[in-house]
């Protein structure tokens, strides 16, 4: 399947830093063969900040119910979790 | 490459910043739905418009599930009324907006808007019919939202319109006055009103729009004013280019919804009205931004300077960011909808005068002040009047939504719900005008009006 922009999302995890959060994000990722394109991870302003580029062109599940259960793991680790198409960011900040 | 802190600033938008597609409105011709037989122009109307704009509100909550982009509003504009029901043998145009509501509340929109006419430059006997019926319409109608054109750059000013309207708006609060007179919240009266506005209560699909389109409304005071933010103190010429760059970004948002909207739907994408508009929500206001330049309090001296340069930057960040831009396109000031707004108004810190003046800057007018119950009609027409002049002699779209609220004298609050929020009655100054308004006939047009 073609790679463009519509599968292709950007995902930003921000909180407390704790032990274990790629791997828990890394495994749920796996589990629906949601392929990690790109992976920074920063400390801000004292804040852990990870931002991975995932490629959903073979993914079980859609961006919807994605969005969903990480926002779910996000919300029990104090870590806040969204997933939106890079199709986004790419209009907002390149002309 | 999309940078980290690109990214960062365009989560924090949407989680900190309440940036929001504020509205995707369909617009529907319905010229086809005349029909000298009033119960079957009704039933046209009905089965078009629920056709047409079936799948809107899932489309509009797909794209907002797919995008992770909050669209606040799934709204539908029609051509006005008037125009449709002149060629219906009634008198009494209720049906009507009975029909669009019920088409309305099918298609699970919130609101519709169209319920108008245009008579900038007189009234035909459909648009009499219309007006007559307005009071009715709005008190038996829950989403149908009612606009009048009684001005144009073009045309000069209807003041027989404007007289007429002090009374209408008069009416629709009595007939409403259980619900603190709400149906004046969906009426509005303009000067140069624009066609393909997506915005309500003055959303209409004018005479020379398509078959139907999409019209899309951003909005994203919250953003502003956090980029606002991190330039305090630093000289003007900083704050418009900041202002600028905040509006670009919004703006691209909105026109991606739009053309997504528009493609999923098979709809033409008609234009991008990049308007600031605020909500009750903390965060969320125009208020605060103007304050965010330097004021103590929107209504301060200055403010009037701050808002002129607000709407204008506000316009050439956005123009760039869209390819068709139209509908109202500035920043709006309501007060009820507008937390910073209602918390200078209830303080006295801001007088409808002021309000005015700031009106000559900014895209809409008097939008959303409640006013005592027992001003005359004549006042009422006054303001009209006043804000209609304003529009007509600055080549600007001007618009007056007053709120009289029977029973209440200045400072009682009243709460109207959601979106349009509560407000202050505000002191109206009592000296007549009617004379004047009795007068009636019609303001000519500028001087300026003549360019060919």
């Amino acid at each position: 399947m073609s790679t463009n922009d519509k599968n292709i999302a950007v995902m930003t995890v921000v909180g407390s830093d704790a032990v274990g959060i790629i791997a828990k994000i890394s495994t749920i990722l796996a589990d629906n063969d949601i392929n990690i394109k790109d992976i920074t991870q920063t400390i801000l302003d004292d804040i852990f900040t990870m931002i991975m580029i995932i490629d959903l062109s073979s993914s079980k599940i859609n961006i919807e119910d994605l969005s969903k259960l990480l926002t779910e793991v996000g919300e029990s680790r104090n870590l806040s979790i969204r997933v939106q198409l890079k199709e986004l960011f790419n209009i907002m900040h390149r002309i | 490459m999309i940078t980290d802190l690109e990214v960062l600033e365009t989560i924090r938008m949407f989680q900190e910043q309440h940036l929001d597609v504020r509205t995707i409105t369909m617009g529907i011709n319905l010229m086809d739905c005349a029909d000298e037989n009033p119960e079957r122009a009704c039933t046209k109307i009905y089965d078009k418009i629920t056709r047409y704009a079936e799948n809107l509100v899932s489309v509009g909550e797909q794209i907002s599930k797919d995008y992770q982009v909050p669209i606040i509003n799934k709204r539908i504009s029609v051509t006005p009324i008037s125009i449709i029901a002149a060629a219906s043998k009634v008198d009494n145009y209720v049906c009507f907006a009975k029909a669009m509501d019920a088409a309305a509340k099918a298609c699970g929109v919130n609101f519709i808007g169209g319920f108008s006419a245009l008579v900038n430059k007189g009234c035909t006997h459909s648009d009499e019919k219309l007006m007559a019926s307005i009071p009715e319409s709005l008190a038996q109608t829950d989403f149908v939202c009612s606009s009048l054109n009684l001005a144009s750059s073009r045309t000069g000013i209807n003041m027989d319109a404007v007289r007429s309207m002090g009374r209408i708006i008069l009416e629709t609060a009595e007939l409403t006055k259980d619900r603190d007179a709400i149906g004046c919240a969906k009426l509005v009266v303009f000067a140069n009103a624009p066609e393909d506005n997506p915005f309500m209560a003055g959303s209409f699909l004018g005479p020379g729009e398509p078959e139907c389109e999409i019209n899309v409304g951003i909005s994203g005071p919250g953003v502003i004013k956090s980029a606002l933010e991190t330039v305090r103190g630093q000289d003007l010429g900083v704050v418009a280019e900041t202002i600028k760059k905040s509006a670009f970004k919004i703006t691209r948002v909105g026109e991606l919804v739009a053309r997504e909207a528009s493609r999923r739907l098979n709809v033409p994408f008609g234009i991008i009205d990049l308007s600031l508009a605020p909500t009750p929500a903390i965060g969320d206001s125009i208020a605060r931004i103007l304050e965010e330049f330097g004021l103590e309090d929107c209504g301060a001296w200055g403010t009037t300077a701050a808002l002129a340069m607000l709407n204008d930057a506000v316009k050439k960040g956005g123009t760039m960011a869209s390819s068709f831009v139209g509908g109202l396109s500035g920043a709006f000031i309501p007060v009820s909808e507008d937390e910073g707004m209602i918390d200078v108004a209830k303080r006295g810190a801001i007088n409808l005068e002021k309000l005015e003046a700031m009106t000559c800057v900014c895209s809409v007018g008097l939008d959303m002040v409640a006013i005592p119950g027992d001003t005359p009609a004549e006042i009422i027409s006054g303001i009209i009047a006043d804000e209609m002049a304003i529009g007509t002699f600055n080549n600007k779209t001007t618009a007056v939504r007053v709120i009289p609220v029977p029973g209440k004298g200045v400072g009682d609050m009243v709460h109207f719900g959601g979106l349009l929020g509560s407000a202050p009655i505000m002191h109206v100054n009592p000296s007549s005008c009617k004379a004047f308004i009795d007068r009636g006939g019609r303001i000519p047009a500028p001087i300026h009006s003549m360019k060919n």
